[in-house]
C-alpha cells in the first residue's frame, strides 16, 4: 500500500520547517512557494514525513493512504 | 509501561502524546491540561487572531483524532508530584497514578514587579487571553503602551498598527531583541517598527503602570508619563514549575533533563518547562514552538527507550517571528558581539525586502537569521546541522 503528500497550499506559510525534515520529498525555493517534488515518496521516507507532518506549524501536509 | 500520564496538554505534551502512539504504545494515556481546551497553535494569538482571525483555525487538527485514543483531561490542574508513590496529584485532590510521566508544562508570562491586575492591562499566553485583549482593542482605545520589545511585544506593537490603533512601545534595551540577535539586526527591527508608525521609547523601562481600577498609561524609569488606556506586558516567560515544588526533582529556570530528556527513571520533559544538557550548546532552554514539538516527540520516545538505547535530543533550533512585513527565522543560536561573535550578511543588505545573515564565532558558524528569504535560512539550518565553517559559508556565498 502506498502514500501520498498532500499539501494544502491555503494553509502553508511556506517556512520551510519540511524541508528541513525530508528535503527529498519538500522544497521552498527562491520563489517562496513549496514545491512537493515526490508526491508518492517511497517507504523509506515514510518516517521522515510523518515527522514533517506533525512539525509543519500550520498543520499544512497530510498523508493520503491508497 | 501502561499508564503513561503527561502534565501539560499544549503542543509539547500532545507531540509527546501522539508519538508514543506512532511508536505503538497502546496503554492508556492521561493528558492533564490546566486549560479547557485541547491543543491550540499559540502562534497566532499575537498575530492573525488578535488582527481579527476567526479563533477557531487555532485548534490543532490532530489533536481532534479520536482515533488517537487519548484521555484528555483539560480544565484539570497538577498541583504535586510523587516522585516514590508515581502519582500526579490534581487541584481536585484526585490522584493520577502513573508508570511514565511526561513533564509539559510550559512557561508563563513574567509579570512587572508590583503587578496588580486592572482593566486595560494584559498578559498574553493563552487563547483567553488573547480573546480579552481583542475584545478591549475592538473597544478603540486611544493608545496602547506595550512593554518590551521582545518577539511577543515585537508582533502585539504590529498587530496593533494592522488594525489601525497608536502604539508606544517602551523597552529597556537600545534596540529590540538585541539580547538575542544582537544590536546591528535589533536596529533593523527598529526601523520596521518606526517605518509602521510605531513609537519606540528605547533604552527606557516601566516605572508604573497608572490607574486604580483602569489603566491610564505608564511612567518611564526616565519619568516620563505616557498616557494609555490599554497595556500589554511582554517581558518574557517564566516555566511553570511550581506544581513540582517538594518534589524532589532539579528545578532551576526549568525542570532539568539530560541530554535524553530524561529528568528521573520513568520521567521525561519537553518544550518551554525544559531545560536539558544539549551536547552542541550546553544547557538549553528553548522557548519557542518548533522545539516544543520536537522535544515533545523525543520525551515521547524516550519514556519507550531503554538507557542504552536512548537516543540524544541535540537539533539545532529554528524559530520565527511575524511583525509588520517581516518574518524573522532564526536558526541555530546566534552569538552576539559581547559574546565574540561577529555578523556578516551573505545574501542580500539590511534594508533590502529581504536578506540573510550569519552569525559565527571562533571559525564556526553559530546561527544564521533570514529576514524574508525561508528558502536560504532553512539550507543554514540543515548546514548548520553538519556543523559550517566560518570562512567556508562566507566564500560559498560571496559570488
Ligand atoms: C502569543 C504567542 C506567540 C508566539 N509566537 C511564536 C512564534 O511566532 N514562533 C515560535 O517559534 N514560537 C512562538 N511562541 C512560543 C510557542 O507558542 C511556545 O514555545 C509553545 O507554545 C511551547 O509549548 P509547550 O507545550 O512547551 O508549553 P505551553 O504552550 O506553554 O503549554 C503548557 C500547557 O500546560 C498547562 N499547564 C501549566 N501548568 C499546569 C499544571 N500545573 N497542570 C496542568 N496543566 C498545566 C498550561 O495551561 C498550558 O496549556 C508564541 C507564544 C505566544 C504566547
Ligand atoms: S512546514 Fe508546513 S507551512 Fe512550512 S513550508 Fe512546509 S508545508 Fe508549508
Amino acid at each position: 500500500m502506498g502514500y501520498k503528500v498532500v499539501v494544502d497550499f491555503d494553509l502553508c506559510e511556506s517556512n520551510a520547517i519540511c524541508m528541513g525534515v525530508a528535503p527529498e520529498v519538500f522544497e521552498v525555493r527562491d520563489d517562496d512557494f513549496l514545491y512537493v517534488l515526490q508526491e508518492h515518496p517511497s517507504e523509506e521516507l515514510r518516517p521522515k514525513v510523518e515527522e514533517a507532518v506533525q512539525r509543519c506549524p500550520k498543520q499544512a501536509i497530510s498523508i493520503e493512504d491508497e | 509501561m501502561r499508564d503513561i500520564v503527561i502534565v501539560g496538554a499544549s503542543i509539547a505534551g500532545f507531540s509527546a502524546a501522539a508519538e508514543l502512539r506512532a511508536q505503538g504504545h497502546d496503554g492508556a494515556i492521561h493528558l492533564v491540561g490546566e486549560e479547557p481546551v485541547r491543543t491550540y497553535e499559540r502562534p497566532p494569538l499575537s498575530k492573525g487572531v488578535l488582527g481579527g482571525e476567526d479563533p477557531t483555525t487555532t485548534e490543532w487538527a490532530a489533536a481532534r483524532d479520536d482515533d488517537l485514543d487519548l484521555d484528555w483531561l483539560v480544565g484539570e490542574r497538577a498541583v504535586g508530584l510523587d516522585v516514590g508513590g508515581r502519582t500526579v496529584e490534581l487541584a481536585t485532590g484526585e490522584s493520577l497514578p502513573y508508570d511514565g510521566l511526561v513533564i509539559a508544562t510550559g512557561a508563563s508570562p513574567r509579570r512587572l514587579p508590583g503587578h496588580r491586575d486592572r482593566a486595560g492591562l494584559h498578559l498574553l499566553r493563552s487563547l483567553d487571553d488573547c480573546l480579552g485583549l481583542r475584545a478591549d482593542l475592538d473597544a478603540g482605545p486611544e493608545r496602547v503602551v506595550v512593554v518590551g520589545a521582545g518577539f511577543i511585544g515585537g508582533e502585539v506593537a504590529a498587530t496593533c498598527r494592522l488594525r489601525g490603533h497608536e502604539v508606544t512601545v517602551v523597552e529597556p534595551l537600545s534596540q529590540p531583541l538585541e539580547r538575542v540577535l544582537g544590536p546591528t539586526i535589533g536596529a533593523a527591527v527598529a526601523d520596521v517598527h518606526r517605518a509602521a508608525g510605531v513609537d519606540l521609547r528605547l533604552g527606557t523601562g516601566v516605572d508604573a503602570v497608572l490607574g486604580d481600577d483602569h489603566v491610564e498609561g505608564v511612567r518611564t524609569t526616565d519619568g516620563a508619563v505616557i498616557e494609555a488606556d490599554l497595556v500589554v506586558v511582554g517581558i518574557g516567560v517564566v516555566p511553570n514549575t511550581a506544581w513540582l515544588d517538594g518534589s524532589g526533582l532539579a528545578v532551576e529556570d526549568g525542570i532539568r533533563c539530560d541530554a535524553t530528556t530524561l529528568v528521573a527513571p520513568g520521567i521525561t520533559a519537553a518544550g518551554d518547562v525544559a531545560s536539558w544538557d544539549s551536547p552542541r550548546y550546553g544547557r538549553l532552554r528553548i522557548e519557542h514552538w518548533d522545539n516544543a514539538v520536537d522535544m515533545g516527540r523525543a520525551a515521547g520516545r524516550r519514556l519507550l527507550a531503554s538507557d542504552e538505547g536512548a537516543e540524544v535530543y541535540d537539533p539545532v533550533p529554528w524559530f520565527w517571528s511575524d511583525q509588520h512585513d517581516v518574518r524573522v527565522q532564526v536558526a541555530g543560536r546566534p552569538t552576539l558581539p559581547d559574546q565574540g561573535g561577529d555578523l556578516v550578511v551573505v545574501d542580500g543588505a539590511i534594508g533590502d525586502d529581504r536578506f540573510v545573515a550569519l552569525y559565527g564565532r571562533d571559525g564556526q558558524v553559530t546561527g544564521a537569521l533570514g529576514w524574508n528569504w525561508p528558502a536560504k535560512t532553512v539550507r543554514y539550518r540543515m548546514a548548520l546541522e553538519q556543523g559550517l565553517g566560518w570562512d567556508e559559508a562566507i566564500s560559498a556565498a560571496s559570488p
